[in-house]
């Protein structure tokens, strides 16, 4: 489903060259949930961001499913990550000014949908994650595992085949992480969604197929 | 997708509330004033009551002669005789409106004083101008041969000098002196209007009309009605083989003459500004202090749109995320600018009509009919947008080129 090859990443700056990933060699399968864990500055976002095309690698390739990345024009990357990834951060970048509902339907804008298939879609995401009473809430108004949760509808609304989670449980208590983790396994187990997650909780990583270790840009697992 | 716009770009003003504010005060007040001078411009430019054909209607009202060996020049209104014996004989117009600068006249209603301004006209004056009689109807050529003492009076005259609403047709008006048989009454036309505004119009066959000064220099004006706007150039072009062949009325000290008709705004750039004035100029002053004037809220607005966009860089990068290419979000900042001009605008407009309405209302200019009409409010509208381009453009620009990855985590 994705293959990263002899992926590299350096950051410029005046004085200074820092090498955030090194020669990565990656491939995940279609289905699989993949946890990536290392220390903190270790490159795992960087992976993860170049992974799901919000940053591009200095060097090496990203094939997701079986297309080249390379070469894409802004509109043709924004088209791509639209159709094939849905995204989830830890601090949940939901839009606080929108109601539950719009962060939800959020994808589906850049779709040729009406607003009534789009609303139909986005309470369907909600009622997957449990959050159908909370639609016309605003971010604001909920706790930390509602909002993640929230960004979970968000990130399958579209039916991505790929979820990429940047320490999706990292801001959460252990019952509400659980809570998301279980969504998770779930997401992966029934719609058989390709899922790539962050993290820097061992017993998380432990609930999925497999785990990447990184160490100063590299691979060491 | 708009609606989508809509409920943000409400969002984001309901939060920030004091940068609304701003943002509003300074669009609202910058179009309230350019809608205020739209319609003054409009007032005093437009093809309003009763010129209504002044799209079609040429204007003289200078006479210069110069000397180009002394370097005297005499300017003034020319005389009734030039304008009857020369302009009026010129065959493009359709007709030619004689009329006098008014002069100040005093009546008498019980005991106190009235000061009324005439003015005095041919027939022809009119047919060109459009009037509104709410009494009897204008004076006839034959009236004005035989030198009748008939007057057509306006609708503030009656109500002062008859009382208000008073019939006043067949009756009397005396003023320094002279009896009118008032024959017609109309609708008062704003002081704004030389050409046309009078408390009195009588003919010019009267004693103390001054149509009997002989030579060019003297107090009356002309219109020249075209019969198509097309026919304007030639009628331009007739009066000046015409001036050519005027015979010099003094032609010991003055060797040049010159009067020219000119477009009604043309004519007071040309005597205003003497013989070289282009209107091309005036509207290019014109339209460069309009820009100056709206230049400076628009790059207040500029800064603080970047401010207000640069703060929902998290929005930016997450709408980026989920696959909105730079343009869908430039278009989307541009909509939620346009909205906010236009609900500035809106604002503006309300400002503006409290401000024409108060204007109107307190006389300080007579019969002032100061109003948004169709242009004013489409000027405006456009305005409106090109303001909402202008300040949205740039900050959308440089938002849209945020990296999503830095846009994510400066939030």
């Amino acid at each position: 489903m994705i293959q990263l090859r002899n992926i590299e990443k350096v950051y410029k700056t005046d004085t200074i060259e820092t090498m955030a990933l090194h020669k990565i060699n990656l491939e995940v399968d279609n289905g699989e949930f993949l946890s990536v864990m290392g220390p903190s500055g270790c490159g795992k976002s960087t992976l993860l961001n170049i992974m799901g095309l919000l940053d591009a690698p200095s060097k090496g390739e990203v094939t997701i499913s079986e297309q080249l990345t390379a070469g894409f024009s802004d509109k043709a990357l924004a088209v791509f990550r639209n159709k094939k990834l849905g995204f989830i951060f830890q601090s949940y970048h939901l839009i606080n000014d929108l109601r539950v509902l719009d962060n939800v339907e959020l994808p589906l804008l850049y779709r040729n949908l009406t607003a009534a298939e789009r609303t139909a879609l986005a309470k369907e995401a909600l009622g997957k994650v449990g959050l159908s009473n909370r639609m016309k809430h605003f971010p604001t108004q909920l706790s930390g595992g509602q909002k993640q949760r929230v960004a979970i509808a968000r990130a399958i609304v579209g039916q991505p085949q790929i979820i990429l989670a940047d320490e999706p449980t990292g801001n959460l208590d252990s019952a509400m992480g659980n809570d998301i983790m279980e969504i998770l396994t779930q997401l992966n187990q029934r719609e058989g969604t390709t899922i790539v997650m962050v993290t820097h909780d061992e017993n998380m990583a432990r609930k999925t197929h497999r785990l990447v270790r990184l160490f100063d840009g590299s691979q060491v697992l | 997708m708009l609606r989508n716009y809509f409920k943000i770009a409400l969002a984001v003003l309901k939060r920030r509330k004091f940068f609304t504010f701003i943002s509003l005060f300074g669009i609202s007040i910058t179009l309230a004033i350019l809608m205020v001078t739209t319609s003054f411009v409009d007032h005093l430019t437009g093809a309003r009551y009763p010129e209504f054909k002044r799209g079609r209607s040429l204007y003289v009202h200078m006479f210069r002669s110069s000397s180009s060996t002394m370097g005297y020049i005499n300017s003034s209104e020319p005389t009734f005789n030039f304008l009857n014996n020369y302009v009026s004989k010129l065959k493009s117009p359709e007709m030619v409106a004689i009329c006098s600068n008014t002069t100040k006249s005093n009546a008498y209603v019980n005991n106190k004083k009235l000061s009324l301004d005439i003015m005095y006209t041919n027939r022809a004056f009119w047919d060109v101008m459009e009037f509104k009689f709410l009494e009897g109807k204008p004076y006839t050529a034959q009236q004005i041969a035989n030198g009748e003492f008939v007057a057509v009076i306006s609708e503030d005259t009656r109500d002062a000098y008859f009382g208000e609403g008073v019939k006043a047709v067949g009756k009397y008006i005396e003023s320094d002196n002279i009896q009118y048989h008032v024959i017609g009454v109309v609708k008062s036309v704003p002081i704004t209007r030389m050409f046309s505004s009078s408390d009195i119009y009588a003919p010019y066959t009267m004693p103390k009309s001054g149509a009997d000064s002989k030579g060019y220099m003297g107090n009356y004006m002309a219109v020249l009605l075209a019969r198509e706007k097309s026919d304007l150039p030639k009628i331009k072009e007739e009066y000046q083989e015409m001036m050519k062949k005027l015979p010099l009325e003094n032609p010991k000290e003055m060797d040049r003459q010159e009067s020219y008709a000119d477009s009604y705004v043309g004519s007071f750039v040309r005597r205003s500004g003497g013989p070289g004035s282009k209107l091309g100029t005036v509207y290019f002053v014109i339209g460069a202090i309009t820009f100056i004037f709206m230049l400076l809220p628009t790059i207040n607005l500029v800064n603080i749109n970047i401010t207000r966009i640069m703060e929902r860089s998290s929005e930016i990068g997450v709408r980026k995320a989920f696959g909105a290419s730079s343009g869908t979000l430039v278009i989307q900042f541009i909509v939620e600018n346009l909205i906010l001009t236009v609900l500035g605008g809106l604002l503006g407009l309300l400002l503006a009509a409290i401000v024409l309405g108060i204007i109107n209302n307190s006389g300080w200019i007579p019969n002032a009919d100061l109003s948004l009409n169709p242009m004013v409010l489409t000027i405006s509208l456009l305005l409106c947008l090109l303001f909402g381009l202008l300040s949205g453009v740039y900050p959308a620009w440089r938002m849209s080129r945020l990296q999503i990855v830095s846009a994510l985590k400066t939030a």
